[in-house]
C-alpha cells in the first residue's frame, strides 16, 4: 500500500470471449483472430494517455477484466504490466488480478501469466453442477473447474472464484451442498452472486418468454441469509454484498471502487474515476468511458492515442451520492472522515435526515462518530435503503 | 321580422344513438342552410368529445328556411339540446324555448330510458310532440312494434308517426311538412315590454360571450340596453343575429324568434341559463317562470399526477369554466395527493367530460378522488352544513342527523336481464316503485340513493345486462340515512384521499375491498405496512403487506458507477410519483387504481 493512504488502480479490459454467456451483459465479443500486436500497442497507448492526467500516482492494483483476459497471450499481459511500471510508480505489494475461465486451455497458461506479473486470479467457475453449467452456457466441465482451481492454488499467491446461485429451481439444500463443496476448494476469497437478469441478454428474453422461472423474493432472501451464515461460520465472512474473504484478503481492486478511490480504465468500454488534475477533493472527479466496440476502439486509439467516448467531471454535487452508493455495499461501511476529505461533506448530512433516523431505528443502518454502515439486513435491501436515503 | 304564424321552434329529443344528430344534419342540408362542401357529420356538435361520445353538451340553434307545400316560407328554429340527465335543467330551459319536439326513436331498438325521460320533459314543457321512427331502412326495423311501445310506455299517439331514415334521407320532407302542419306557432306580443329567455351562452374567442336567446315578448335590437333579471346586471347590445348554423347578423329579434346577442358580457358566469332578459329602460315586472341557479350535485377532488402541473391545472380549469359556468372548483390540499381542486359537477357524465377534456385538451394527468354527493348534516348545536368532501366530515358526536339525496331511476331492460337489475338495485338500497312491461322488455322504476349510483352503478348495470339496459334518473329528495365515514389508514395514518361516506350496512364490505385492493397495489417496503379500514375509531378491515426481504443488485459492475447511478436515478424519478403517508410510500398508480370505481 502506498504511503499517502490514497489508493489508485488500473483497470484493463480485454473484450474477447470464446462464446457469449446467456446471463452476461458485460462488454464482451466473440472474434476470430485478434491482431495481438495492434491490441498490445493500443492498450499501452491508452495507459500512456491516462498517465498524463495522473502523474505521480502510486499504482496499488492492476485488474485484467473482460471479456476473458485469460485468453490474452502472456506476452500482451507482460507488455501491459511493463508499461504500467514505466508510466507510474508501483507499490511493492501491488495486487495484479486476472479474471480467468477455468478451462484446461487457460489453466495451462497460468504459469506464464504469473511470470508476466499476475499474482492473483479470479476464476469464473459459476457452478459445481454439470446441469447448471450447461444452463449458464459455460464452456467448462465441473472436473475442469476443479483442476483449474487446483492449478490456480499452486500457481498464484492468491486466488478466488465466482459462483452464481439463486438459479431457477435451485433448492436451499442443493445450494448449501454446492457451497460447502466450494468452501472445501476455496482459498481466502469467494464471490457469490445471485443470478440477475440483465436487459439485452439471452436470459432476459428467455425469461420474458416464460422459458424459466426465477426464484421469488422470499427464496432469494433465504438463500442469501443462509449463504452469509455459512460463510461466516467457515471464516470467510462477507465484506461486500456478494464478496466473502478471510480477514485481510479482500480484493484490493474492488475495494478501490467501493471506497470511491481513484482508478483509470483502459480498453473497450472501460470506465475510470479519478481526481481532477490529480488534486483530489472538492474539485471533483473525472469520469471516463472508452468506446466499447472493439474495432472502433482500436481504430480510435490508433488514430488519436485514446478512444475516450465520455469524459466529464463529477462535481461536488454528485460525488457524495456516488460515494454513498458504493460505500454502503461494504460491511465496513463509510469512513466519515475519509468521506468528508473526499467529498467535502459529512455522510450523515448528504442523506435525507428523516429517512436516516427511520432506517437506523429499523435496524438497516448504524451511525457512530466514525462510520455510517449498512447492517446485514440493510445490505440485503440496499437498493430500497438507498432509494430512501438519496432524495 | 317573421310573422309568428310562419315560425316553428322545435327540438329533437332521442335516446343516445337513435339518430338525433343525423336527422339534424339532414334537415340542415335539405333546407340549404349549409353548402355541401362545408358539410360534415354531426354539424352541431362542435367539440370532439361531443362527436365521439354522441352527446350534446352545449345547446345550439339553427335557423332553417323552408318553403312548404302550401307555398309559404317558414322559419324553422332547430334547438339542439343537451340530452343527458346531468343537464336536465339546461334541457328544460331549451325545451321551454320551443313549442314542439320531434321524438326520435330507433325503429329497431324501441323506446329507451332516455327517450322516456326526454319525452316526459317535453310533455311537461307543454310541447306538441311528433314521434319520428328512424332507421326504418334497417332489416331489423319494426315500426309497428315501436309505435305500439310509444303508445304503451309513453302514452303518446303514434299512429301518425313519421317513418324516416335519417341516414339515407327517406322521409325528411315528411318531417318538415309535419312540423309545419302539426307544431304550434309561437305566441308573443311585439309591442310590449321585452322578455327573452337566456337559453345558453358560450365564450367565442372572436366574438366574446355569445348568448343564445328566445324572445317571448317585445323586441331585441342592436344598441339597446338590456338587464339580466336574476343578477340585475345591465349590458349594451353590440350585435343580434341567428345561426344558419354560421352566425349571421340581423337587425332585431322579434317575438317567437331564436337567435343570439353579443352584449359586452365578460364571462359566461354572468349568463344564468333560464334567466330573463329585459329592457333596462322599461323592465318587465315579472321574470319568466322556471329559472333556477345551477347547483353542483357531484363533487370530487382533481389532483395533478405531477405536482408541477398544479398551475397548469388551475389555468385549465379557468379556461374550461369560461365555457361552462355549471362546474365549480376551489383549491383543495390533500395530505396524500398534494395540491389540487375540489370540483362540483351537475352529474357523473359532466364530471367525466370535464376530466376527459382536462386530460385531452390540456394534456394533464389527473388523479380523481371518489365522487361524492352533497350530504346535509344537522348538528347537535342546531346548526347545519352541506358536506361536499368526506374530509370535512364533522366529529360523529356532534352529528344529529345526516341526509342524502335520492333519485328516481328508470331502467328499461330485456326480460332476461331483469333479475340481475333488480338484484343490483336491491344491493344499492333501492326501493322499487314500479315494474311494467312493454313487449319483452321490462321498465322498472326505483328510488335509489344517489351515492350508490355515483359509485360504479353504471358500470355494474352495463355488465350485468351486457349493455342492454338503458338508464335515466331525476333527483327526487333528501332523506335521512344511516351514513358513516369510512377511513383508510396506512400504518395508522389516515389517507384523506381515500375516505368515503358510505351507508353503514356497506361500510365493512367496502372497507374490506379497499384494503385488499391496496394490498395488491402498494409495493413491499422496508417496513411492514398495515392497511386498515375504520369507521370512527373502530377497525372494520385489515390487511398487512409484509416487509421487503431482499432488494439489492448482486453485482456492481466493476468501475461502472454511472450504470448503478442510472438505476438509482430511475428509482428517484419514480419517487416523484410516490406519495408519502407516514413512513409509507404509495405510488400514484395505487391511488389511481384504488379510486377507480368498479372494484
Amino acid at each position: 500500500m502506498n504511503e499517502t493512504g490514497r489508493q489508485f488502480g488500473v483497470y484493463v479490459h480485454w473484450p474477447f470471449c470464446v462464446s457469449k454467456c446467456p446471463y452476461c451483459d458485460f462488454n464482451s465479443h466473440v472474434r476470430e483472430g485478434v491482431d495481438q500486436a495492434r491490441w498490445r500497442e493500443a492498450l499501452v497507448a491508452e495507459l500512456r494517455h491516462y498517465a498524463a492526467s495522473t502523474p505521480g500516482r502510486v499504482v496499488d492494483s492492476v485488474f485484467f477484466g473482460g471479456g476473458t483476459p485469460s485468453l490474452m497471450p502472456p506476452a500482451t499481459i507482460a507488455a501491459v504490466i511493463g508499461a504500467i511500471r514505466d508510466l507510474w510508480p508501483v507499490a511493492d505489494d501491488v495486487e495484479v488480478t486476472m479474471e480467468a475461465n477455468p478451462t484446461s486451455v487457460e489453466a495451462a497458461r497460468f504459469q506464464a501469466a504469473r511470470a508476466a506479473g499476475v499474482n492473483r486470479v479470479s476464476l469464473g467457475v459459476q457452478a459445481l453442477d454439470a446441469d447448471a453449467l450447461r444452463f449458464l452456457g459455460r464452456a467448462h466441465s465441473v472436473d475442469e473447474a476443479l483442476a483449474a482451481i487446483d492449478t490456480a492454488r499452486v500457481t498464484f499467491a492468491r486466488h478466488s472464484f465466482d459462483l452464481i446461485y439463486a438459479r431457477p429451481g435451485q433448492t436451499p439444500a442443493a445450494w448449501r451442498a454446492e457451497l460447502a463443496r466450494a468452501l472445501d476448494l476455496a482459498g481466502e476469497h469467494l464471490s457469490l452472486y445471485q443470478l440477475t437478469l440483465e436487459r439485452g441478454t439471452r436470459f432476459w428474453q428467455d425469461h420474458a418468454r416464460g422459458g424459466f422461472v426465477m426464484p421469488d423474493e422470499d427464496t432469494a432472501a433465504t438463500l442469501y441469509e443462509e449463504t452469509n451464515a455459512l460463510m461466516t461460520a467457515r471464516g470467510l465472512p462477507a465484506y461486500e454484498i456478494s464478496n466473502y474473504a478471510r480477514a485481510g484478503a479482500a480484493c484490493r481492486h474492488n475495494l478501490i471502487y467501493w471506497r470511491y478511490e481513484d482508478y483509470i480504465g483502459v480498453g473497450p468500454g472501460a470506465h475510470g474515476r479519478f481526481a481532477v488534475d490529480g488534486a483530489a477533493r472538492l474539485r471533483g472527479k473525472r469520469a471516463t468511458r472508452q468506446a466499447s466496440g472493439p474495432e472502433a476502439w482500436l481504430e480510435q486509439v490508433e488514430s488519436r492515442g485514446h478512444a475516450t467516448a465520455e469524459d466529464r467531471v463529477i462535481g461536488a454535487d454528485e460525488m457524495p451520492g456516488e460515494a454513498l452508493m458504493m460505500g454502503l455495499r461494504l460491511v465496513e461501511g463509510i469512513d466519515r472522515r475519509r468521506f468528508r476529505a473526499l467529498t467535502g461533506r459529512d455522510a450523515a448530512d448528504v442523506v435525507d435526515a428523516r429517512a436516516l433516523s427511520a432506517l437506523i431505528r429499523g435496524g438497516f443502518l448504524t451511525l457512530d462518530d466514525d462510520r455510517l454502515r449498512a447492517t446485514e439486513a440493510g445490505r440485503q435491501r440496499l437498493d430500497a435503503v438507498l432509494a430512501r436515503l438519496l432524495r | 321580422m317573421t310573422e309568428l304564424s310562419q315560425i316553428r321552434n322545435f327540438s329533437i329529443i332521442a335516446h343516445i344513438d337513435h339518430g338525433k344528430s343525423t336527422l339534424a344534419d339532414r334537415l340542415i342540408q335539405r333546407c340549404g342552410a349549409i353548402a355541401d362542401r362545408e358539410f360534415h357529420d354531426q354539424l352541431l356538435d362542435s367539440m370532439d368529445i361531443e362527436r365521439e361520445r354522441g352527446i350534446t353538451i352545449k345547446a345550439q340553434t339553427v335557423r332553417l328556411n323552408y318553403r312548404a307545400k302550401d307555398g309559404k316560407d317558414y322559419v324553422l328554429n332547430l334547438m339542439d339540446t343537451p340530452g343527458h340527465v346531468d343537464f336536465a335543467y339546461e334541457v328544460s330551459r331549451s325545451l321551454a324555448a320551443c313549442e314542439g319536439s320531434l321524438l326520435v326513436v330507433d325503429a329497431s331498438q324501441g323506446v329507451e330510458a332516455q327517450t322516456l325521460a326526454n319525452a316526459y320533459q317535453a310533455i311537461d314543457a307543454g310541447h306538441e310532440i311528433i314521434p319520428v321512427l328512424n332507421k326504418i331502412d334497417l332489416p331489423a326495423a319494426e315500426p309497428d312494434r315501436v309505435r305500439q311501445e310509444i303508445e304503451d310506455v309513453i302514452g303518446l299517439d303514434a299512429s301518425e308517426a313519421v317513418l324516416i331514415s335519417a341516414k339515407t334521407g327517406i322521409g325528411i320532407d315528411d318531417v318538415l311538412e309535419a312540423m309545419v302542419a302539426r307544431l304550434p306557432a309561437p305566441k308573443g306580443e311585439r309591442n310590449t315590454t321585452l322578455k327573452a329567455m337566456l337559453v345558453d351562452s358560450w365564450y367565442d374567442s372572436y366574438l366574446g360571450v355569445v348568448t343564445l336567446v328566445r324572445v317571448k315578448d317585445g323586441v331585441l335590437r342592436k344598441g339597446m340596453k338590456i338587464r339580466m333579471m336574476s343578477t340585475g346586471a345591465a349590458y349594451d347590445i353590440d350585435k343580434v343575429g341567428h345561426f344558419t348554423p354560421k352566425p349571421v347578423d340581423a337587425a332585431e329579434l322579434g317575438p317567437g324568434e331564436v337567435g343570439f346577442i353579443i352584449a359586452g358580457i365578460k364571462t359566461i358566469s354572468d349568463c344564468k341559463i333560464g334567466d330573463t332578459i329585459t329592457d333596462e329602460k322599461k323592465p318587465a315586472a315579472e321574470a319568466l317562470p322556471g329559472f333556477k341557479p345551477s347547483v353542483p350535485v357531484v363533487f370530487c377532488g382533481l389532483f395533478p399526477v405531477d405536482a408541477d402541473d398544479y398551475e397548469k391545472l388551475r389555468d385549465s380549469l379557468a379556461k374550461l369554466r369560461l365555457n361552462d359556468a355549471s362546474f365549480h372548483y376551489e383549491p383543495e390540499t390533500s395530505a396524500a395527493l398534494g395540491f389540487g381542486f375540489r370540483c362540483g359537477f351537475l352529474g357523473l357524465l359532466h364530471l367525466e367530460i370535464i376530466q376527459e377534456r382536462l386530460e385531452r385538451e390540456f394534456d394533464l394527468d389527473l388523479i380523481t378522488t371518489a365522487p361524492s354527493v352533497v350530504y346535509r348534516i344537522a348538528l347537535r348545536d342546531g346548526s347545519s352544513m352541506e358536506l361536499h368532501n368526506p374530509t370535512d366530515y364533522p366529529d360523529v358526536m356532534k352529528i344529529e342527523r345526516i341526509e342524502e339525496p335520492w333519485i328516481k331511476a328508470t331502467i328499461i331492460v330485456p326480460d332476461e336481464h331483469l333479475g340481475s337489475v333488480l338484484q343490483l338495485c336491491q344491493e344499492r338500497r333501492g326501493v322499487q316503485q314500479d315494474l311494467t312491461y312493454a313487449g319483452t322488455r321490462a321498465m322498472v322504476v326505483y328510488r335509489l340513493p344517489l351515492n350508490e349510483v355515483v359509485f360504479d352503478f353504471y358500470d355494474r348495470l352495463k355488465s350485468v345486462t351486457r349493455g342492454y339496459a338503458s338508464f335515466d334518473y331525476e333527483i327526487a329528495a333528501y332523506e335521512e340515512g344511516d351514513l358513516v365515514k369510512l377511513s383508510i389508514l396506512v400504518n395508522g395514518e389516515p389517507v384523506d384521499a381515500l375516505s368515503i361516506i358510505v351507508h353503514k350496512s356497506h361500510a365493512e364490505s367496502r372497507g374490506r375491498v379497499l384494503c385488499e385492493k391496496l394490498k395488491d397495489l402498494i409495493p413491499k417496503q422496508l417496513f411492514k405496512i398495515a392497511i386498515q379500514a375504520a369507521i370512527g375509531g373502530r377497525i372494520v378491515a385489515r390487511e398487512t403487506i409484509s416487509a421487503l426481504r431482499k432488494d439489492v443488485l448482486a453485482k456492481c459492475y466493476g468501475g461502472d458507477i454511472s450504470r448503478k447511478r442510472k438505476l438509482l436515478d430511475k428509482q428517484k424519478k419514480g419517487k416523484k410519483r410516490m406519495r408519502q403517508i407516514g413512513d409509507v410510500e404509495i405510488p400514484q398508480s395505487a391511488f389511481l387504481a384504488a379510486l377507480k370505481t368498479g372494484s
